[in-house]
């Protein structure tokens, strides 16, 4: 028989239909769940994402080496944005379109998670952002499993307006991060009945802060308030003990640490900073030992400091997980259900549960002080709601809401 | 009173940060004609053979003075001897060159030291301006950008050495009939310029830190200095960066530091508009 090359395509596709289901349902058993991850591991970002990279293989690992979920593998699929934000976009669509992955878990920077957050609704892709942030996200698609203010700079600036005074001086990052955090210092330290002096705001590549070193001393505040971010602020912390000011003024912060400042710096550029987060690697559990030592010993003992970010984004990844066996499916709406009904994890943290109303967690925040290079954690605060978040944000009643309040703090 | 005493402080300390940052870009973009667009990367090597060194046990003052620039000035000879030579004459390959090679670079350092390394911190302390504190390592970067500012004219001005390297600048087919071989001219400035960038990251370590990425933030304000100063590299980066630099404290002082930012940007844009030489374009042109 002779076939021309018309007819040969036709039966080669007829006979290729007709096949496919086979080799589907053979393949099916092995098929593996897809897990996208963005992460800049590279760029001003690059020493912050490296530990969540970590945390999320180790989640993985953990899951795969009891069984999978449902039966099947999970498959890890990274990409490192390199602290762009245009790569973020792209590769979210390359996740959603031609990985095809049944969740993403991944964002850093606020100005990320806006880019990709989209992107994820539009492609319907289950989307975990696993990082402290400025709250606000209302979204039935996402879930942020990371401290928020109420959780975090609230514990903060009330530890602030007890042991140092009622006077600060609010410097931030100047993207949405900042932005809006600086405004929830402001508010919690006017209702502890203090006031803000000043507030300013710096592009993520300054390194000069000399001239923002003689502006807080000449407004003499009795704490500097930071919400710098990224390793070209770290500066500042360098610049305001080469010039003296380390003893004189006290600063407390919501984001020294993310990138291993502790481990940058010397310890008398260190010594006496305050901050408030949802898990310190220095917390005495056993579940956060297990945790400290399973990283260490998977990925060496070169793994800087282990803080909230690598504990938020395995915490999350264990979230998703039981989310899935709940409902047992991938199926993105089904697990959005089962991951509603109040599921928690006991993670290196303590305990963390999902909350219907806001899509955040409850969880523990604790309020540390860096003594030698080290955390001492000085208080923790149990079972913390994301009150910012629950005041404007309520899934239950408005399921639909996909928007980020920025709320209005006077 | 105390005041203008600290924002004079500051202002001279923003000056020689600009004189550091731009003086060795200067000698290669202002003599050679070659636009290294991998100086940022050449500062961060200098920082970190800074925080390598001292952390292995060296002298922070020795690390800074001596390792970084005799690291600097070696990888800028290797650097030059295996790309940059193919290239004079070539401007657009040479900044696709020195592109490639400064994302190289910090994908190669990333890779060695990963994206966490423990830093320096800034030595002496720091002493009081009336009610107010400066940084003493402040007064010391102003008195190197001096001493490196000072060097280099005499170097040029008054050395058998800087009158060949001159001449070869400005005309190498006659300066080679006289005798002097301009490659390895070019290759002595080349390695001068890397090693003097190489000194200004590790003075720069302790207030700026370490990371892969820094000089990204560098490189910028460095060719805007190198630019507005003009022919005349020396004096006119010595102008450009003080003329920059009071802009710069200023406008942050007064305002916000996006403001500081915008006003450094908008007055080299203006400074570009009626200068297009650079001042040494139009003043003191006889200078070196």
């Amino acid at each position: 028989m002779a076939l021309n090359r018309r007819q040969f395509v036709q039966i080669g596709a007829a006979a290729g239909l007709i096949a496919a289901p086979m080799i589907n349902r053979r393949a099916y058993a092995a098929e593996p769940i897809k897990v996208g991850s963005l992460l800049d591991l590279s760029g001003p970002l690059g020493s912050s994402g490296q530990t969540m990279y970590d945390a999320i293989q180790l989640a993985a690992a953990e899951v795969n080496a009891k069984g999978g979920l449902l039966g099947r593998p999970v498959q890890l699929i990274n990409y490192d944005t390199q602290s762009t934000i245009q790569l973020y976009s792209q590769y979210a669509q390359q996740l959603a379109l031609k990985d095809k992955v049944d969740v993403v878990h991944g964002g850093i920077t606020s100005a990320s998670r806006e880019a990709i957050r989209p992107v994820f609704d539009r492609f319907r892709v289950l989307y975990f952002y696993n990082v402290l942030y400025e709250g606000g996200v209302c979204d039935r698609d996402t879930f942020c499993t990371g401290t928020t203010p109420a959780q975090t700079v609230n514990k903060l600036v009330d530890y602030t307006l007890k042991n140092f005074g009622k006077k600060a001086y609010v410097i931030a990052a100047d993207y949405n991060y900042g932005q809006i955090t600086a405004k929830w210092m402001k508010k919690y330290t006017q209702d502890g009945g203090g006031s803000v002096v000043t507030v300013d705001f710096f592009p993520l590549d300054v390194t000069n802060f000399s001239a923002t070193i003689g502006k807080i001393q000449e407004a003499k505040p009795d704490v500097v308030l930071s919400a710098l971010v990224g390793s070209n602020h770290t500066a500042f912390y360098r610049q305001w003990a080469a010039a003296g000011m380390k003893s004189r003024i006290p600063i407390a912060s919501t984001t020294f640490g993310l990138v291993n400042e502790l481990a940058t710096l010397d310890a008398k550029e260190s010594d006496g900073i305050i901050t408030a987060y949802g898990y310190y690697e220095e917390i005495d559990t056993p579940a956060s030992k297990d945790f400290v030592k399973a990283i260490r010993d998977k990925f060496g003992a070169s793994v800087p400091y282990i803080g909230e970010l690598a504990a938020v984004t395995y915490e999350g990844f264990h979230l998703w997980a039981e989310g899935v066996v709940k409902a047992g499916s991938v199926d993105r709406m089904k697990d959005i259900v089962a991951l509603e009904s109040g599921i928690s994890f006991d993670g290196p943290s303590g305990k963390v549960t999902l909350d219907h109303a806001t899509h955040h967690t409850i969880r523990n925040a604790y309020v540390g002080k860096a003594v030698n290079k080290k955390w001492q954690v000085l208080q923790s605060f149990p079972n913390q709601a994301p009150a910012d978040t629950a005041a404007v944000c309520d899934l239950i009643k408005h399921p639909n809401t996909d928007k980020m309040f920025v709320i209005d703090v006077k | 009173m105390d005041l203008i005493g600290l924002t004079g402080f500051n202002i001279l300390v923003a000056i020689a940060t600009l004189v550091l940052l731009a003086l060795g870009l200067g000698v290669i973009y202002g003599m050679m004609r070659i636009i290294n667009l991998a100086h940022g990367e050449f500062l961060m090597l200098g920082a970190y053979a800074t925080a390598l060194a001292t952390n292995h046990g060296v002298n922070i003052w020795i690390s800074m003075l001596i390792v970084s620039p005799l690291v600097v000035g070696i990888f800028g000879l290797l650097v030059e001897r295996l790309f940059i030579r193919f290239l004079y004459g070539r401007m657009i390959d040479t900044m696709l060159a020195t592109w490639g090679l400064s994302l190289a670079l910090i994908g190669l350092v990333t890779t060695l030291f990963g994206t966490t390394v423990q830093g320096v911190s800034a030595p002496l302390g720091g002493f009081a301006i009336g009610r107010y504190q400066g940084s003493l390592y402040g007064l010391f970067l102003v008195a190197c950008a001096a001493a490196m500012l000072g060097g280099l004219y005499a170097l040029l001005r008054t050395t058998r050495f800087g009158l060949i390297v001159r001449a070869t600048m400005q005309n190498p087919n006659m300066a080679a009939a006289l005798g002097v071989s301009p490659p390895r001219i070019y290759m002595a400035t080349f390695a001068l310029g890397s090693a003097l960038t190489g000194l200004a990251g590790g003075l720069l370590a302790p207030v700026s830190g370490t990371a892969p990425n820094m000089g990204v933030a560098f490189v910028a304000k460095s060719f805007i200095t190198v630019l507005g100063g003009g022919a005349a590299f020396v004096t006119g980066t010595g102008l450009a960066s003080t003329l920059f630099g009071i802009i710069d404290e200023i406008a942050t002082e007064r305002t916000t530091p996006v403001f500081g930012e915008v006003a450094l940007l908008l007055s080299a844009v203006i400074l570009i508009r009626v200068l297009p030489q650079g001042i040494t374009g139009r003043f003191f042109r006889r200078s070196t």
